[in-house]
């Protein structure tokens, strides 16, 4: 018994790890998409981001200066993303698709050309990197029984960037319903001319939505690079900006439930991990591809039948033309 | 009159580089360009080393995605290059089609079978060198369990898979050994992250040697073993320098040698369109043994491992390729 308590705890542990990046991201668009700027270059910024991390924490020898230089990447990515369809009114998908094969093709040149290590970036050694914390009193409590292991592997024994992607829950939940800014961003997805109308910019307020994606994304992709894995490897993000896009769907653009969306893909894929190769009773082997598929494939069936409709903020991808 | 002379000297001079520079070889690195510290900076080392004892220049060209493959490959072709050296087995189709369109070129594609009559397919015996590996993975696993991590699921993969397993229940036939795959597109081969998650769940387990054939997916996997403190082994090139002190070998297959031995046939004339199998035997599989893992390896696992390759070379034990039947069995 105690062995299945310690497995099942082993794969929440990895849950976290798994779905800290989504989190980040998922958070990122619902900033964008509450603004009404569809975003789905999530992907493409967490890869520069990740690229950006690796890069220049391997040349400073410093996690947080790769940290900034990943936020700073991704601001401006997302800035341009802005400049398209804010200012000039472009389609916002397109402009997202534009964004992601930028940042695939662009890592991938300059990490050639920079390390010559065939798009990779040198390893880093453990200072420039995020490592994992041990909470005050871990290893003292380890030996309790449940309560302690859940402490000592579970809650403790993270890098600092997984408790930053939990913290931003609530964060992202206060700045969005309690704040003046949420309001504004929250209106202005709904119902730009109501804001433009109270005297409001819609374009300031979209500008500084998308710069906020730009942030999370940045300290995803950092994540990725600098703490999850220790040097970047072309198109390492794997797709989980656009996981992190089903998952914020799939919580219906709010906080909390994306948090719970996130952390429900990143179980299965800690799951999967796990399950890969087992036997289980009555069933035997799963295959690995299907359990590849699994997210997806509870996407739409939870989004089919069961969590009801997902409505997407009103004036989402909508570009806004001021009335004459 | 004049004139005429250095204009003869000239021809002279053209006539004589003409008979030493009967061939004009080229290279087609994949997509990793040529200085990626693995696969293709292998290759480009055996040319440095041809153009070194032969004086020829190889021209090169490093595509930065898959259409300029076969945009490589025909211009390469037209400039009357020959034999085109293709780097890996994404290229097999782009290789097979330029193949027809020049059917007086020569090519040479490393790590694929292509059946045209002016191609040489140069294959390596993956399942021996994983069968080496494996071995010496349960001579060092303390727990007797032990681990492999593939990319994409796909016959090549699970020939190491099969190899791998094979060597280590050779040396101990109550080692456990668990198998996980990445993924099963492409992707799999550049997603770190999931291969250092599937390493470390092996971690907990309880294996404690690890073998990851999965390319860029590899770092994660050598990484997640020196943060647990365990054993990784590296493949294709010889990867002990990345993580050194927890990277107990590498499996190396000597892509190098098989572009070198590609051009020196063609300018001896003795190259030829066929299939050549790189196995142990021949050298072209093998473990690494070099100053990052000199400490890891005993004197005795040593002479144990030089055993196992002499009875694989001669034939003693035969090491089951999956590939030839899709099915692991030994």
């Amino acid at each position: 018994m105690n062995d299945w308590f310690t497995i099942f705890i082993l794969t929440l542990d990895a849950t976290m790890r798994v779905s800290t990046p989504l989190i980040l991201a998922a958070l990122a668009g619902l900033f964008s998409e509450r603004s009404g700027v569809v975003d789905i270059s999530l992907e493409g910024k967490m890869l520069a981001g990740a690229f950006a991390a690796a890069a220049v924490a391997s040349i400073a020898g410093s996690a947080w200066i790769g940290l900034l230089a990943a936020i700073a990447v991704s601001i401006v990515l997302a800035l341009l993303h802005g400049f398209a369809c804010i200012t000039h009114r472009g389609n916002q998908v397109v402009s997202g698709v534009a964004i992601n094969i930028l940042a695939a093709g662009l890592t991938m040149v300059l990490g050639l050309h920079w390390f010559k290590q065939g798009g990779q970036t040198p390893r880093l050694d453990n200072e420039a990197r995020f490592l994992s914390l041990d909470l005050p009193g871990a290893q003292a409590v380890a030996d309790v029984p449940y309560l302690g292991k859940i402490y000592e592997e579970l809650i403790s024994g993270h890098n600092i960037l997984v408790y930053v992607a939990f913290l931003m829950v609530p964060f992202t939940y206060w700045v969005v319903y309690k704040t003046r800014f949420g309001l504004r961003l929250r209106a202005v997805g709904e119902n730009p001319n109501a804001v433009d109308t109270a005297g409001i910019s819609v374009v300031k307020i979209r500008y500084l939505a998308v710069i906020c994606t730009g942030i999370l994304c940045g300290i995803a992709g950092a994540y990725i690079s600098t703490a999850h894995n220790a040097q970047f490897v072309r198109d390492m993000t794997a797709g989980q900006g656009f996981i992190a896009l089903a998952a914020l769907i799939f919580g219906k653009w709010r906080p909390f439930q994306v948090l719970f969306a996130c952390l429900l893909f990143g179980f299965l894929d800690a799951l999967a991990v796990r399950l890969q190769g087992v036997s289980l009773p009555g069933i035997g082997e799963i295959p690995v591809q299907f359990i590849e598929a699994l997210p997806y494939l509870l996407t739409v069936i939870l989004l089919a039948g069961f969590i009801g409709k997902a409505v997407a903020p009103k004036a989402s991808g909508i570009p806004y033309v001021k009335e004459r | 009159m004049k004139r005429l002379i250095p204009t003869l000297a000239i021809a002279g001079l053209m006539c004589t580089n003409a008979l030493a520079n009967d061939i004009s070889p080229a290279v087609v690195y994949d997509k990793a360009g040529k200085n990626d510290k693995s696969f293709n900076e292998a290759v480009y080392n055996g040319i440095l080393k041809f153009t070194k004892d032969t004086d020829i220049k190889v021209r090169e060209v490093e595509p930065t995605n898959e259409a300029q493959v076969s945009q490589g490959l025909s211009k390469l072709a037209k400039r009357k290059s020959s034999p085109i050296v293709a780097v890996g087995f994404s290229m097999a189709n782009a290789l097979e089609a330029a193949a027809k369109e020049f059917p007086e070129t020569k090519f040479t594609i490393i790590d694929m079978v292509v059946e045209q009559p002016n191609v040489q397919s140069v294959v390596f015996a993956e399942h021996e060198g994983s069968f080496l590996v494996g071995a010496l993975a349960a001579m060092k696993s303390e727990s007797a369990k032990v681990g492999f991590i593939g990319g994409m699921d796909i016959p090549l993969i699970r020939k190491f898979a099969c190899g791998y397993e094979q060597g280590a229940k050779y040396q101990n036939a109550s080692v456990e050994v668990m198998s996980n795959m990445i993924g099963s597109t492409g992707a799999a081969f550049n997603n770190p992250s999931k291969g250092g998650e599937l390493a470390k769940s092996q971690f907990d387990k309880g294996a404690d040697v690890v073998f990851a054939a999965a390319g860029g997916s590899g770092t994660g996997v050598y990484q997640a073993a020196k943060d647990g403190g365990k054993y990784a082994i590296g493949v294709d090139s010889n990867q002990n320098h990345l993580q050194p002190g927890t990277m107990l070998t590498s499996m190396v297959k000597r892509v190098g040698d098989a572009a070198y031995s590609s051009f020196m046939d063609a300018k001896n004339g003795e190259w030829e369109a066929s299939v050549k199998v790189m196995d142990l035997k021949a050298g072209g599989v093998d473990w690494a043994l070099d100053e990052h893992n000199r400490d890891l390896i005993t004197p005795a696992m040593e002479k144990r491992m030089g055993e196992l390759k002499a009875l694989i070379a001669s034939g003693y034990i035969k090491v089951h390729d999956y590939m030839s039947d899709n099915t692991c069995t030994y």
